[in-house]
């Protein structure tokens, strides 16, 4: 087994640490919720206040980190301890696509989850972080089924859709919730078919019982979320909408005028994703106006795009 | 064949796990198990028991007050409505929570159960342990699963404490309400909700 859980002593029985069961398990904690990017822990606290489920701690915002330009690295140690000591709720932080070591620490100082992720500059560009080493769960980013699968080959105990970070534009995070969904409904049609199973777990490079699993689940295996380009209760209810167990929001919240609110309705929007009048009156609550202004995705150069990063491996 | 109807509370959390073990209870208790996710005060109406799962309990008061489900549940629970609250749910159906070890003691948002809850009282994921544990009145072993679970600091003497680990209650009843700080939706054991489903009647 690939698994690493550590077993411990507690008075007179064992008990278990770090299992596959507790990492999936953490993330089907924050179901149905908003994870919200925080560069502080004031920012953390209006989150937790709205009703977010964990928070995200950064250096800087997506559409920060994109319009300066430069590495972008794992977030100051100091400004994450001080989040964890400020808020309740969950602790999430980043690490570089492939940075063993940057994840390394942010178990040490004991973050709830990392997130390892194409915002960030890639620091490996042959292999992600082997997260069946770690006790702490990983969420990764996807843009189809066979990028999902071989993050959780890799041990991620999460997904989310990678979007287009920093964008305040949802067109991405939905052509990739797209994908992913048809790719689950191809591998369900060809769930009494083997020769088919194998073709398609050659084609996503991932393994026959791992195509296997997701036909017999008829969904991806861990909680699966939106991400990027997320700005309005609207998109958040539409990815919902999408069979998302969740949304995170960066950019979208704290690079708009109306953060406070913005966040509240959001949140709103998620739980009540399946009743019009409550997601129109969540959406009431913010002026378009106050929205982040956004990029046109097809605008973008090539190079310019953070989904692409870790995608071929 | 004898149906009920039980409501999930919807609004934030492990909705879904806590549905199929519920359902797998029923198959095996011979009742016929018909779901309702609760997120409005009127989505109550008809409802055999309900359960609260496993999330953020801040994220959820937030939500359940806003649309009014709480106040009107709250008073449901008052009267007597069979409730089962695991980890999350365990702590909205106290009396007294603390949110962290420094801070003063609130009133829960059901306080139902005469108990002072303290939020991730284990501790942050990193100490997120499973544990096998003997749960004699309900009468199974099961590999229970503690995630930034609470721990039940102090409880009423009336409060029949099903189970124990390192000293504390994990799994408690007072009449039909059932809450436990461990999440049996993870355990792949439906025991405890075939317990829960005898509460129910």
């Amino acid at each position: 087994m690939k698994e690493r859980k550590i077993l411990k002593e507690y008075g007179d029985v064992e008990i278990t640490l770090g299992s596959t069961n507790l990492k999936r398990g953490f993330a089907k904690m924050v179901k149905h919720g908003v994870v919200m990017d925080v560069t502080n822990p004031t920012q953390a606290g209006i989150a937790e206040d709205a009703g977010a489920v964990a928070v995200m701690v950064l250096d800087k915002l997506p559409a920060d980190i994109r319009a300066r330009g430069g590495v972008a690295r794992m977030a100051t140690i100091q400004a994450i301890k001080e989040t964890m000591e400020t808020v309740s709720i969950p602790i999430m932080a980043k690490c570089r696509i492939g940075h063993t070591m940057e994840a390394r620490l942010l178990e040490e100082i004991g973050v709830d989850m990392i997130d390892e992720s194409e915002v960030l500059t890639p620091a490996n560009e042959a292999s992600h972080v082997w997260k069946w080493d770690f006790t702490v769960p990983f969420v990764n980013g996807c843009r189809d089924l066979g990028e999902a699968l071989r993050r959780i080959e890799e041990g991620s105990a999460m997904i989310r859709t990678k979007g287009e970070a920093g964008t305040g534009n949802v067109a991405e995070a939905i052509r990739h919730m797209r994908l992913v969904n048809n790719g689950i409904r191809q591998v369900v049609a060809a769930k009494d078919n083997p020769q088919e199973l194998m073709i398609l777990a050659r084609e996503m490079k991932v393994s026959y019982e791992t195509v296997l699993k997701v036909a017999e689940l008829g969904r991806l295996p861990v909680v699966n979320f939106a991400a990027g380009g997320i700005a309005t209760p609207a998109d958040a209810a539409m990815m919902m909408q999408m069979n998302c167990d969740g949304v995170f929001v960066g950019s979208g919240i704290y690079k708009s005028e109306d953060p406070e609110v913005r966040a509240e309705a959001i949140v709103m929007a998620v739980t009540h994703w399946d009743n019009p009048e409550k997601v129109a009156e969540a959406q009431s609550m913010v002026s378009e106006r106050a929205s982040m202004p956004g990029l046109d995705v097809s605008t973008l150069d090539e190079g310019k795009k953070l989904q692409l990063r870790g995608a071929n491996i | 064949m004898k149906e009920r109807t039980i409501g999930l509370l919807g609004l934030q959390g492990a909705i879904e796990e806590h549905e199929a073990s519920i359902k797998e209870a029923g198959t095996r208790l011979g009742i016929e198990i018909n779901i309702r996710h609760v997120l409005l005060p009127e989505d109550l109406d008809g409802l055999d028991g309900i359960i609260m799962p496993g999330g953020e309990s801040t994220a959820m008061i937030k939500q359940g007050t806003k649309s009014g489900l709480l106040p009107a549940l709250r008073k449901r629970l008052a009267d007597g409505f069979p409730a089962f609250g695991t980890c999350a749910g365990a702590i909205l159906l106290a009396k007294h929570v603390k949110r962290d070890a420094k801070s003063e003691i609130r009133e829960g948002a059901f306080p139902v159960i005469d108990m002072t809850i303290l939020r991730n009282g284990y501790g942050r994921q990193k100490d997120s342990f499973s544990v096998p544990l003997h749960i004699a009145k309900v009468g199974t072993d099961l590999n229970a699963v503690f995630i930034r679970a609470p721990i039940i600091e102090e409880i009423h003497p009336e409060v029949d404490v099903l189970a124990t680990f390192d000293g504390h209650p994990v799994i408690v009843q007072k009449d039909n309400v059932l809450a436990s700080t461990f999440h049996p939706e993870l355990s792949g054991n439906p025991d405890v909700h075939s317990y829960f489903l005898k509460l129910v009647g």
